[in-house]
């Protein structure tokens, strides 16, 4: 398990930071701005395509709840008509009840299932659209979005927020266009048994309304705390299990404990809150509707005492009156996971208006065709300007050319911008001013595989996927064959180990006896940039685990994937230097020094006593 | 992806459940106080009707007002006693129950941080994380719903089957011959169910994980361009959760369609088989619809068992998963070794031979076995593939009082394996590991883990400020003074420019920092509390020249009274220490002083120098 490497760019803090802390812009507090209607529209644009087979759904439940409502009309018949008749020795009538009563039975059960199996179908696809939206977006955004959001925030936004907004489909639908049917159908039904009570029923609808739209306020900020409340502790809880080794070795377990019950104990009471506002909601409504059934039978009984209502219409509007306000509570059930997942939909809206700061080009050029035999392309910083969000310009007007086939080496202090050059050369950033230019071409014109081609950096941190050995050498190139996979490893003196290893290649890294060393790790993830195969090939730290037989063995097969490539090459220890055409010193971003090793070894500058220095520690 | 294996079938809804109950019992009065006020919210409900009937045969048929407003009265009260009956159920519980999920939760969470380093190591963080989120949601939606609404639902059935067989016995049994097939369905259903279930939050625990990769591999992710594969290979996984969720809908469908159907069918069967009665003059036309109104008014409970019994197999499922992670076991404080303390080491054994001249001697005379020492160390990952060799053979290693020993070792030889014992990170297979003269098994680990400190490879850092960061590694009584001397040691001054100094926030939610930088801030953490004994696994991989050779002259100083174990892979961090050892083959093949064995060990010499060793072919070729 590889902890959260957020390798930020040298000198970033250490640089001349502002000494106030970065204006808030919303993701200290997990809040991200998302346009107006950003969470009416996202809901929109996942049901759009669904638009068909939600009706669909709605009519079979539409002709289900008619089959359902068609009970109480058969028992009428059959104690009005079908008895008689059989006093009268006519079975048909009854036989008409029994079968309509058997066709209504299985028309329900039918329906029922088509219904679920139906919106199953169009809940399943929205989440996958909308969990691949997530996915895709976060892909596509830039490393510093990244290294600002935190891993634990996003696994929340694509599990316990994609979660919720599945509950509200996979029940709400449902309840939501029951509820409407019998409210409609019982009104007009009360309306038209008696004018009367079923105005008075309609007006019982007045205060419920107002009910509702209190608890709609309400819940909806106890839900949009009880996501930020969950995502915290999320975050906790990653960071935990990422950095176990630490935790052990510091007895950090009961600080820990500590400091999880708080944020733990913060989610506990806003969904508290929560199921606190639903009983209250509850309370209400049924309230009101206990209150107008009481109201209408007083009315009612005195009109009946009156002579100006019959006893079976009373009776009947108030059977009526009673299923009238059941679904109240399924109202409520409906609006719990209706708000709960806006809230969460607005977290998603928000993480989805991100735009990358580093944008695919609108309209992607392509690479010139290579010259010549040789692999390499040209490099050039044109008056490159670059500094990070926290201020402080890191590279202030830069300009370097490498010809196609060059092997640089950049040496320099920690912060003196080493780190931020390759990233820009990687694009992970695009710089704020000047461009960065690969065989003439701007980066931020070239499409990502394009690009992808051209340039790949290898970075200490040696994260290792799930999956087997060989999957995470070939994330280099994933077509590649076992056997390009098993030369790219054995070029680097990878093989033996691999090899060694329970089941080869094919050992899951999380698996029996998967364990690899970060030296190991290091030597994975150079065989993915070899098998790459790039135009330019950055090294940021790429050996910095590596005993010195290992870095000796990427050297010699590096002095070989090299030849013709334009490579830079960052590196603390000298001896990567050795195999350089050309050696940069750097200082607070800007080069003070560029020659041959030979040339700046025999001068009398930065380098010269660096090498000196690393000569003396070798002895 | 790695599903984590379900475990065998011959599992039990209720028995899973009833492994709750520990959680459940701190709460089991209100619970049972919410239960008891539901089943009388719903006897009201069941009253209410009746009052309703005595209304209109009593005062409204025979035209009383008095008798209407008493009626009315009443039912009014009886209204607001059942909503506040309602509301009384849903306060009772509503902060138990969030209080259980979070102290699952917060056990979880502490469990985890507790289990041997191995379990992590095997488990996917994103497995664990779906058990401590979605599968707590799911139990708390059990405590609320179905775990009281089978109960409530279950009396208001018996009552209303009561009530009908009262009312006429020959149709009572009618409509409970339905009930059977039902029980039928929904006991067949359970157990298909149970397994497409498990199976879905398996796969969402996938699902969780991979997201988590994609995150904490972003920059090999986008190094590579990978990002469309990437995404490629999350829509197969979310593809393949689809149709698990589907196949789930598709049995919750069918026990719907049963549920549905086959009471209505008794019903029908019911009203014919009264109609033909009342026709014959055997039941009153009042009786029959009082009954089929008693029918109708059950079918909400009855509907309704299938979607808690739904809930309640994925709460069994989930409590399975909850419960593979808490039953595995935490680290033992101590092994059965107790009380080895004192054993007397073979002392000198390791060889006083060749010292290099800077081991300072201890401060008084060192009892036999003081130090560091390794005996007979074996160690083999618990869940190695039964046969392979094991990792360290037979290790016998000591590191004197006050002397600091540098190992070396080729590439995956297990030398941060080894380190990593020392803590009791990891377990010996054989062997034992003495401090000063103590069984690291026979010490509590909190205090082992008090007197050695340790700077891992990867430096992680925690979401805390720096002087946080850094104080871990001291005790409670740390002062500022000791941060600054470990800043300094670690030569770690670029804090004091940070935007709040050693008061700002870094890790996974703060300022992010250069691999240099959390490296010496992890030295700094290892050095802060004065450790007795200290473990280093190569401490100054990510740092430039300078800052190393700065760092190294600090720390110099440091090790000149503490005992340490240095991994190194460069001559310059060997140097640190007053001797070396070399691990090869699972065993310490050579001990000696840097330039000792650069003279004599081969293998040493090459791993150091990267000359070749004798028999290996020339030099690589240069360019």
């Amino acid at each position: 398990m590889t902890a959260p490497a957020t390798t930020a760019p040298e000198g970033k803090p250490a640089g001349d930071a502002p000494p106030d802390a970065p204006a808030d812009d919303g993701f200290d507090r997990d809040v991200l701005p998302s346009p107006p209607g950003a969470t009416a529209a996202l809901l929109r644009s996942l049901l759009a395509p669904m638009r068909a087979r939600v009706g669909c759904a709605a009519l079979v439940l539409l002709l289900q709840q008619a089959a359902v409502q068609a009970g109480p009309l058969l028992v009428a018949y059959a104690i009005d008509r079908a008895v008689p008749a059989l006093r009268a020795h006519d079975t048909g009538p009854l036989v008409a009840v029994a079968t309509g009563y058997l066709l209504c039975a299985l028309a329900a059960g039918g329906l029922q299932y088509a219904f679920i199996a139906l919106s199953a179908r169009v809940n399943q696809d929205v989440l996958l659209d909308l969990r691949g939206r997530i996915f895709r977006h976060a892909q596509a955004l830039s490393v510093d979005f990244h290294e600002r959001y935190t891993s634990g925030r996003l696994i929340s936004r694509s599990t316990t927020d994609v979660e919720s907004l599945r509950e509200l489909l996979s029940e709400g639908l449902q309840e939501l266009i029951t509820v409407l049917l019998s409210f409609v159908w019982i009104s007009a039904m009360l309306l038209w048994l008696d004018l009367g009570l079923g105005a008075v029923a309609v007006a019982s609808f007045v205060p419920l309304y107002a009910l509702i739209r209190s608890y709609r306020r309400r819940a909806r900020r106890v839900y949009a705390k009880r996501s930020t409340t969950i995502a915290a502790v999320i975050v906790k809880f990653v960071e935990t299990l990422n950095g176990i080794r630490p935790v052990r070795a510091f007895r950090r377990e009961a600080a820990n404990d500590a400091g999880f019950a708080v944020l733990n104990g913060r989610h506990e009471r806003v969904n508290g809150d929560a199921l606190l506002e639903m009983a209250r909601y509850v309370t209400g409504s049924r309230l009101v509707a206990n209150t107008a059934v009481a109201g209408i039978v007083l009315w009612g009984g005195y009109r009946v005492a009156d002579g100006t209502l019959a006893l079976g219409v009373l009776a009947a509007a108030v059977l009526y009156l009673r299923r009238l306000y059941d679904p109240i509570d399924r109202l409520g059930m409906f609006l719990n996971s209706y708000e709960s997942a806006a809230a969460s939909l607005q977290k998603i809206a928000g993480l989805l208006a991100q735009t990358p700061s580093v944008p695919e080009p609108a309209r992607p050029r392509e690479l010139p065709a290579l010259e010549g035999e040789h692999p390499g392309r040209e490099v050039v910083f044109e008056d490159v300007r670059f500094g990070y969000r926290t201020g402080g310009e890191v590279l202030p007007r830069f300009g370097l050319t490498i010809p196609a086939g060059q092997t640089v080496a950049v040496v320099g202090s920690t912060g003196a911008g080493k780190s931020t050059l390759a990233k820009l050369l990687a694009r992970f950033y695009d710089p704020s001013g000047g461009r960065v230019l690969l065989d003439g071409t701007d980066l931020r014109d070239l499409a990502v595989p394009e690009l992808r081609r051209g340039v790949v950096m290898v970075t200490q941190e040696a994260f290792l996927f799930s999956g087997t050995v060989a999957e995470n050498i070939a994330i280099g190139r994933p077509d590649a064959s076992r056997e390009e996979i098993e030369r790219a490893a054995k070029a680097l003196g990878a093989h033996d180990f691999i090899a060694a290893l329970p089941d080869g290649y094919d050992t899951d890294v999380r698996r029996r006896g998967g364990r690899i060393s970060a030296g190991q790790r290091q030597l994975v993830a150079f065989a993915r940039a070899l098998l790459a195969d790039p135009a330019v090939l950055i090294l940021d730290e790429a050996t910095s685990s590596l005993d010195i037989p290992g870095e000796r063995d990427v050297q010699r097969a590096m002095a070989t994937v090299l030849r013709g490539r334009t490579a830079v090459v960052i590196a603390h220890r000298l001896s990567t230097v050795e195999i350089a055409d050309r050696v940069l010193v750097m200082e607070h971003g800007r080069i003070v020094e560029d020659g041959t090793p030979a040339e700046l070894v025999a001068g009398r500058g930065r380098f010269a006593e660096l090498h000196r220095t690393w000569r003396d520690s070798l002895a | 992806m790695p599903t984590t294996p379900a475990p065998a079938q011959d599992r039990s809804t209720v028995r899973s459940l009833l492994r709750l109950w520990p959680y459940v019992r701190p709460v089991r009065a209100r619970l049972a106080t919410a239960a008891s006020v539901a089943i009388a919210a719903s006897l009201v409900g069941l009253v209410i009707p009746l009052v309703l009937k005595w209304m209109v045969d009593g005062p409204v048929a025979g035209r009383d007002p008095a008798g209407v407003w008493l009626g009315a009265l009443f039912l009014l009260l009886l209204g607001v006693a059942e909503a506040l009956l309602f509301g009384l159920r849903r306060w009772l519980v509503a902060r138990p129950l969030s209080h259980v999920e979070a102290r699952m939760r917060a056990e979880l969470y502490g469990h985890l941080q507790r289990l041997p380093v191995a379990f992590h190591d095997r488990w996917a963080s994103g497995q664990l994380l779906s058990r401590g989120t979605t599968d707590l949601m799911l139990l708390r939606i059990f405590f609320a719903f179905p775990m009281t609404f089978l109960l409530v639902n279950g009396v208001t059935i018996l009552v209303g089957v009561v009530i009908m067989l009262v009312q006429d016995w020959v149709l009572g049994l009618v409509v409970l011959g339905a009930a059977l097939p039902v029980m039928v369905t929904c006991m067949v259903f359970e157990r298909k169910y149970a397994e497409v279930a498990r199976l879905a939050q398996d796969q969402v625990g996938d699902l969780t994980t991979v997201v988590e990769e994609s995150v904490l591999g972003i920059r090999i992710v986008k190094g590579f361009g990978r990002h469309r594969s990437q995404a490629r290979a999350f829509r197969k996984l979310a593809g393949t959760l689809r149709g698990t969720e589907l196949r789930k809908a598709r049995l919750l469908a069918a026990i719907w369609a049963v549920i549905v159907t086959l009471p209505e069918l008794a019903v029908g069967a019911a009203l014919v088989a009264g109609a033909v009665r009342v026709a014959d003059g055997t039941l009153s036309a009042g009786t029959l619809v009082a009954f089929l109104s008693t029918a109708l008014a059950l079918r909400w409970p009855v509907e309704s068992i299938g979607f808690l019994l739904a809930l309640s197999q994925e709460a069994a499922t989930a409590t399975d998963r909850y419960f593979e992670v808490m039953d595995a076991r935490p680290e033992e404080e101590t092994a059965g070794t107790a009380g080895a303390a004192g054993t007397a080491g073979t002392a000198g054994a390791a060889g006083t031979a060749g010292t290099g001249g800077a081991a300072k001697p201890p401060s008084g005379p060192a009892p036999p076995g003081a130090g560091l020492r390794f005996e007979a160390v074996r160690f083999r990952f618990p869940d190695a593939p039964p046969g392979s060799p094991p990792l360290l053979d037979h290790v016998d290693l000591h590191v004197r009082p006050g002397e600091s020993l540098a190992l070396v070792g080729a590439t995956g030889s297990g030398k941060t394996t080894l380190t990593a014992l020392v803590p009791r990170l990891h377990e010996v297979t054989a062997g034992r590991i003495t401090l000063d003269g103590r069984d690291i098994t026979a010490l509590p680990r909190a205090e082992l883990r008090a007197l050695v400190a340790v700077a891992f490879e990867e430096p992680t850092l925690f979401s805390a400020s720096v002087g946080e960061n850094v104080l871990m590694g001291a005790g409670d009584e740390a002062s500022p003074d000791a941060l600054d001397r470990a800043l300094s040691v670690a030569h770690a001054g670029f804090v004091h420019e940070l935007p709040e100094g050693t008061a700002t926030q870094v890790g996974e939610q703060g300022l992010s920092l250069s691999g240099g930088q959390r490296q010496r801030l992890a030295l700094a953490r290892a050095v802060v509390g004065r450790p007795r004994f200290l473990v280093l696994d190569d401490p100054l991989s990510a740092l430039d020249v300078h800052t190393e050779a700065a760092v190294e002259a600090a720390l110099r100083e440091v090790l000149a009274d503490t005992t340490a174990l240095i991994v190194a892979h460069r001559p310059s961090t060997v140097l640190l220490a007053d001797r070396v050892a070399l691990l090869s083959g699972g065993r310490i093949a050579a001990v000696g002083t840097h330039h000792e064995l650069l003279r004599t060990h081969a293998e040493y010499a090459h791993l150091m120098s990267g000359r070749e060793e004798p028999g290996d072919h020339e030099e690589g070729t240069r360019r």
